[in-house]
């Protein structure tokens, strides 16, 4: 991109800059760190210059916004057509609850649903089964039968929102209970928009609401994404997520690396199975963390994209542009939140939220300031809407696309990150792929190195978290955060016994029965869930015949 | 003391965030400790049972998902229905200022939140393990 | 707490309580396992060893839980390495045996290697009589066949699993090295992955070179994780230990077994005399001094130290 004799001059003249200042300089007002580096090692020079991008090919390496491989963003006008849909993860309690908040945060100005399910759900229990206690409605609203979908989503029009649903190892039933709601509103399947994130090798990864062993769950998220390309077109039949592989601990390029291996794997598995990948490429859907340090952050959305695209092309042969779009959607870092001093953390989400716009997300999630102390207030989570809202409407960052573009330091960075990345997948491969990585603690393993590695950085004080090991003041317990009823799971516990009682037992029965035995053959399992989703059998009961037939995933811990 | 401290570190309940247990785990190991790790989805029966079997000094428990005050007594008093008295009952994770009061009424002996530096764990453990 | 009393009324908190104080080296311990000795040798003991990752914990747990089936009451002792900068160490085997954790017929204890001065070895012995008085049927020992006082531990079992899986070439080479002749049945985990043939034709191979005597150990394929090929492991375990006792081998081992337990202990205890005389009188450091001054030689500082040895041990009687 630049002229080679001016750039030679610009060499020279930027060394001796440097010599000048190395011995000059630092003499006299000498620098904080003897050497400056980004979370995932990459060091950090004291000024960039043309010279670190002297390879760069715009054409190639960015092109336009809107065009292959999409560094610059997947449309060509990004926030100044529409800006990114602003959607607080949110549910707690019962439905009845999680129905009265999410009318709340439409009302405020939110554009989708995201819904938070409690554990046992994650983990296909029932509220009243053992394993329960102690769990009901903790961390996002219990959902036992279609009972309690139909009530959650009562009096929202689900051909208006889109929903995106927090559900993996049991995705496709809580998928089937959503498109039954919607029939019964009167809203057809192909109308229906939203995400469910599907995304079990994650689970295994970091954020542990597995169930069942690989091969079994790569097969029923085959057949969601199977079942979505005939049925529910435009829906996101998974969001692969970085987010939670990066609260574990990773560094930005691992989040990137494991993530998009974790891509390739569900790409192998349906192209396996006998899909196209242009008939369920367009519909995979990303999820990143957006942490702290901003600038690392951006390069680290730029690279994934442009990754992402040269993977579906090169590596899957994808024809649709569509496939090799990384859309992706973005919540802010949990892990950074500090219990300490907690009005801080609405600073720290500002940031972190316009890295994730300057990066270029499809959605965003703001954390509220008090999540390191319990579930967010209705206050905090105004305040957390409010943030985006404030950078949307007053900053003026979405008024151009991808307006850090051709910053020397921003390239850099893209770059090395993206080589970073592909150093990881090339280990992966060698290793069998994400599957195999998993089960040998390969990733795991990684991920915990970068963990421990930024802990003892704190503790040594390398690492400064302002109000945690520095500018400390002495605090008087926060007030007014939010409790969940512990009678929860008495209600919850008192639905189910008259669910029970009240529902055909019989046609449950045929049902599960004709499940347990496709199950075990290679039929899609979809329309099967749905019928028994239909016939008002549980969550529990539906995964308990699952796991009676495919068993349960056992864990790889490499310490 | 010139054996090593045997610490159980423990994730009951569902929750599977197992950043800060393993960080823990590391870090007792790197202070000389013998840790005995459970991994996920662990009952309070079994935490119990792993206790006994390792005859360990110290449980160490870690919960993210707002369980807590429903499991952490329930291991604390299993422990003591069977009369065991000299095990070390310690916890973490996000929980409110509010609860910590009666956690430790329930006989946990230590609580560390979000931000507590290992260091102030180990120490905790060293100083108040029942058995020497 | 009563230990030995607790031991014998099954109490799994004695059980504990004595292996703890066995691998801390307490007389205490080996005074109530002196006097329960009458009672050991019911149990059958299992050794599985291997490279890490290769399955071991989870072969263990299946194959107790199959024995668990038959009613049988199971000991398990699971080793793994102790850092040799902290002394600390993550044991993470019971992962993988979640579901034995409550069994009441089931009994688990996570062991670090803690240092090289061989008390590993005696902690392991003692854990096993103790498992054994408890009334265990069956004691697995689990730990990674490498280095000298692990081996040593394997050498323990009545019968040696040795673990392995597909692609690992290193594996290969690992038994080359020496371990071979430990293994009296060789299960190749995982074997639904690519390779699995060449790796049981590799140690079949091995086999045909190393081996000379009559019993020749089988090797199978088994994929643990599905519980495949679990009972047919059980089986070779028995037909193994039919062999073993009739033509005569067990009692070779058990004797050779016991001569090296005897002698470990008597080693372990002179040097715990030698340890105690350089605490508790200066000769040592006097000789050392000597030897630096030139005023005497190594060998002849060492032959001094043995004359004051006997020296003392004599006072004893």
């Amino acid at each position: 991109m630049f002229d080679k004799e001016k750039l030679e001059q610009l060499k020279k003249s930027h060394e001796e800059w440097e010599n000048t200042v190395n011995t000059k300089v630092i003499a006299k007002r000498p620098e904080r760190k003897k050497e400056f580096e980004t979370s995932s090692g990459i060091k950090v020079k004291r000024a960039y210059t043309p010279v670190d991008v002297e390879n760069l090919d715009y054409g190639r390496d960015l092109s336009n916004p809107g065009d292959y491989p999409y560094t610059r963003g997947v449309q060509p006008t990004m926030y100044r057509g529409k800006f990114w849909t602003m959607r607080q993860y949110a549910g707690f309690a019962t439905a009845e609850e999680s129905n009265k908040r999410y009318k709340y945060l439409l009302e405020q100005g939110q554009t989708g649903l995201s819904v938070a399910f409690d554990l046992p759900t994650q983990i296909g229990y029932d509220s009243d089964q053992a394993l329960s206690e102690g769990e009901v409605g903790k961390v996002g609203v219990a959902i036992d039968s279609l009972k309690d979908m139909e009530i959650l989503f009562d009096g929202i029009p689900l051909d208006k929102v889109s929903t995106s649903m927090t559900i993996n190892a049991p995705a496709s039933v809580l998928l089937a209970m959503y498109i039954a709601v919607a029939e019964k509103q009167g809203v057809a399947p192909n109308q229906l928009s939203g995400t469910i994130q599907n995304d079990i090798l994650k689970e295994y990864i970091a954020r542990g609401t597995y169930i069942f062993p690989v091969e079994p769950s790569m097969r029923l998220i085959t057949n969601i994404f199977e079942y979505c390309s005939e049925s529910v077109p435009k829906w996101n039949t998974i969001s692969i997520s970085g987010y939670h592989i990066r609260e574990a601990g990773s560094t930005a390029a691992q989040e990137v690396a494991f993530t998009l291996a974790d891509g390739i794997a569900y790409v192998e598995a349906a192209v396996k199975a006998g899909l196209d990948v242009d008939e369920f490429g367009p519909r995979l859907s990303f999820f990143f963390n957006s942490h702290n340090e901003i600038l690392e952050e951006v390069a680290k959305f730029r690279a994934a994209r442009r990754l992402w695209a040269k993977i579906m092309k090169d590596r899957f042969n994808a024809k649709d542009p569509r496939s090799m779009m990384l859309r992706f959607h973005t919540q802010t870092a949990g892990c950074t939140l500090t219990a300490q001093q907690p009005d801080n953390n609405v600073v720290r989400v500002a940031m972190q939220t316009l890295a994730a716009v300057l990066g270029g997300t499809q959605s965003l999630h703001t954390n509220s300031r008090d999540e390191a102390l319990a579930l967010p207030t209705e206050d905090s989570v105004r305040i957390a809407l409010r943030t985006q809202q404030i950078v949307a409407y007053e900053s003026g960052v979405t008024e151009t696309v991808d307006p850090l573009a051709g910053s020397y330091y921003i390239e850099s960075l893209t770059d090395q990150i993206e080589q970073k990345a592909m150093n990881y997948l090339d280990k992966i491969d060698e290793l069998g792929g994400a599957a195999k990585a998993i089960d040998r603690g390969y990733i795991q393993k990684e991920i915990q190195d970068s963990a421990y590695k930024y802990q003892k950085e704190i503790e040594a004080g390398d690492r400064i978290v302002v109000g945690v090991n520095k500018f400390q003041v002495e605090e008087s317990a926060p007030k007014g955060l939010l409790k969940v009823d512990p009678k929860v799971g008495e209600l919850q516990k008192q639905k189910l016994v008259e669910l029970r009682r009240t529902r055909d037992n019989v046609k449950v029965n045929a049902a599960l029965e004709a499940l347990k035995n496709s199950a075990k053959g290679d039929d899609n399992l979809m329309p099967l869930i749905l019928q028994a989703v239909k016939e008002y059998a549980t969550l529990g009961e539906i995964c308990g015949v699952l796991r009676e037939v495919f068993g349960e995933y056992q864990q790889s811990i490499v310490l | 003391m010139d054996r090593p401290i045997r610490v159980v570190v423990a994730k009951p309940g569902l929750d599977g965030h197992d950043r800060g247990a393993k960080v823990v785990a590391r870090a007792l190991r790197d202070a000389g400790m013998e840790v005995i790790y459970t991994g996920l989805r662990q009952t309070p029966e079994q935490i119990v049972e792993t206790a006994i079997q390792e005859d360990a000094d110290c449980v160490a428990m870690s919960i993210l998902s707002g369980a807590h005050n429903h499991l952490f007594p329930k291991v604390v008093n299993l422990l003591k229905e069977k009369g065991i008295d000299d095990v070390l009952i310690v916890g973490g994770g996000v929980i409110p200022e509010d609860d910590i009061p009666g956690l430790i009424e329930a006989g946990v002996a230590g609580i560390f939140t979000p931000g507590t530096p290992t260091s102030v764990t180990i120490d905790f453990i060293r100083n108040n393990i029942k058995r020497k | 707490m009563d230990i030995k009393a607790g031991l014998l009324k099954k109490d799994k908190r004695a059980a504990a309580r004595l292996i703890s104080m066995m691998e801390n080296g307490e007389s205490e311990a080996v005074q109530i396992i002196k006097e329960c000795y009458g009672m050991t040798g019911h149990a059958r003991i299992i050794g599985i060893t291997g490279a890490p990752g290769v399955g071991k914990s989870t072969v263990t747990d299946k194959l107790a839980k199959q024995l668990r089936k038959e009613g049988k009451q199971i000991g398990i002792i699971a080793v793994d390495p102790t850092s040799p900068f902290t002394g600390g160490a993550i044991l993470g085997d019971r992962v993988r045996m979640t579901d034995l954790n409550t069994d009441p017929g089931v009994f688990i204890r996570s062991m670090g290697t803690r240092g090289a001065l061989g008390g590993l070895s005696k902690a392991v012995h003692g854990a096993v009589k103790i498992l054994d008085i408890f009334g265990m049927d069956y004691i697995f020992i689990e730990t990674v066949g490498v280095g000298q006082s692990e081996i040593d531990i394997v050498k323990l079992a009545d019968t040696v699993i040795m673990v392995m899986v597909p692609g690992l070439g290193d594996d290969i080479q690992a038994i080359k090295a020496g371990i071979m002749e430990i293994g009296d049945i060789f299960a190749v985990n995982k074997s639904d992955r690519d390779g699995a043939d060449r790796t049981a034709a590799e140690i079949e191979a091995m086999l045909d070179f190393n081996r000379s005597e009559e019993y020749r150990p089988p090797v199978l394929n088994i994929i643990a994780r599905d519980n495949g090929g679990i009972e047919e492991l059980i089986r070779l375990v028995e037909e193994h230990w039919e062999y073993e006792n009739k033509s005569g081998s067990y009692k070779k081992k058990k004797s050779n077994r016991l001569k090296a337990e005897v002698m470990d202990i008597f080693r372990d205890s002179i040097m715990r005399t030698v340890h105690s005389m350089s605490e508790n009188t200066n000769i040592i450091n006097e000789l050392i001094q000597k030897v630096m001054d030139k005023q005497l030689d190594p060998y002849s500082a060492a032959d001094r130290l043995m004359d004051e040895f006997t020296e003392n041990q004599r006072h004893k009687f």
